[in-house]
């Protein structure tokens, strides 16, 4: 599967990877929804950190979309509970 | 996936098809989606000129409150020779403000680069994918069959939609940083104007709203510290009066010459 993380670059990753993506996304979710600072920044970067190292470049020249889209790496906390208030990152 | 990840796609997603579903002849959509494309390009060159121009914008600014630093140091000094400890005192009061703001537009310059640099990155990444449609499209036209080339149309149109709805996000994004930085950019561009006597024997000795203003904003230990050291310097230079005893007592010892200008 394919994953993009927004402003960087696309990885393709091995689909039995997709539970500990799971795993680590979850993590960034509680850590938001819990209005915790020093877990957000843990753990989207151990997310970013884990597509980073486990997926290889899907090269520029390449035309595919993605399974999956993560945030910018440059998210704050404030912008991660406003995407779950429905007013998603990208404006309409 | 519910996640962050999986909002991000969903929106992303639905922008892409929006895009997709212009056209239902598969060469008018080819067209259609290419132009749409380079049109992007050209959105995030502007994109990048903005950006520059407001990093030149605050570079400007940082220029001027540096000067004003120096003239400032230079009027506490004169007003203190005078014997003028208050207006000194606020002169200095000022000079402490714009020192800080300086270190906030050094902050803000490089952020603005590192926005620069990202926005540089994705055109180059959006250009690669666009030349990259460019070929497939002629490709598509000459190869396959109507029904063939929905499917291969539509692969395509997705890698590259989503590589322009990515770029869209990243000049969003730097649009908005820049806007905060241009709002500041003009408070201070105010306070600076208000905040440099251009006769220092135009200003009483009542304070007006704008020193009130400064003297909140201004750190008071550090403003003791510079009068202090100042008054302790002026007296040794001059060797005329003795620098009074400071206020808070202790502040000014060393007697260390102020370097002034030193933002």
């Amino acid at each position: 599967m394919i994953v993009r993380i927004s402003g960087e670059d696309q990885y393709r990753i091995a689909d039995e990877q997709k539970d500990r993506l799971n795993e680590l996304d979850n993590a960034v979710v509680a850590a938001v929804e819990a209005d915790d600072e020093a877990g957000f920044q843990s753990s989207f970067a151990a997310l970013l950190d884990f597509v980073r190292s486990n997926g290889e470049r899907v090269g520029d020249d390449e035309l595919s979309g993605s399974d999956l889209i993560l945030p910018p790496p440059d998210l704050s906390l404030a912008e991660a509970e406003h995407e779950f208030n429905g007013e998603g990152l990208i404006p309409d | 996936m519910a996640g962050l990840t999986g909002r991000m796609s969903t929106v992303v997603k639905a922008k892409v098809s929006k895009l997709l579903d212009r056209a239902e002849d598969p060469a008018e959509t080819l067209d259609y989606s290419y132009q749409k494309q380079v049109e992007q390009l050209q959105n995030v060159k502007k994109g990048i000129a903005d950006v520059v121009t407001a990093k030149k914008r605050l570079q400007m600014q940082e220029k001027s409150l540096q000067q004003s630093v120096v003239k400032l140091d230079t009027q506490a000094r004169q007003a203190l020779s005078a014997g003028n400890e208050e207006l000194a005192r606020t002169a200095l009061e000022r000079k402490n403000v714009a020192q800080t703001e300086l270190q906030g537009l050094d902050t803000q310059v490089t952020e603005l680069e590192a926005q620069q640099q990202k926005l540089t990155d994705s055109e180059q990444k959006l250009r690669a994918k666009i030349e990259a449609f460019r070929t497939k499209k002629e490709v598509i036209k000459a190869q396959y069959s109507a029904a063939e080339a929905q499917v291969r149309i539509s692969e395509a149109a997705t890698g590259v939609g989503e590589q322009m709805a990515d770029v869209g996000l990243a000049m969003q994004r730097a649009v908005d940083k820049t806007e905060n930085m241009k709002a500041r950019a003009d408070a201070v561009s105010e306070l600076e104007a208000a905040g440099t006597f251009d006769d220092i024997t135009a200003l009483g000795g009542g304070e007006d709203d704008i020193d009130r203003q400064l003297k909140q904003l201004s750190s008071q230990p550090a403003v003791d510290d510079d009068l202090e050291k100042m008054k302790a310097e002026l007296g040794k230079g001059a060797g005329g009066e003795a620098p009074q005893i400071a206020r808070g007592g202790g502040a000014g010892e060393g007697a260390q010459p102020s370097e002034s200008g030193q933002a």
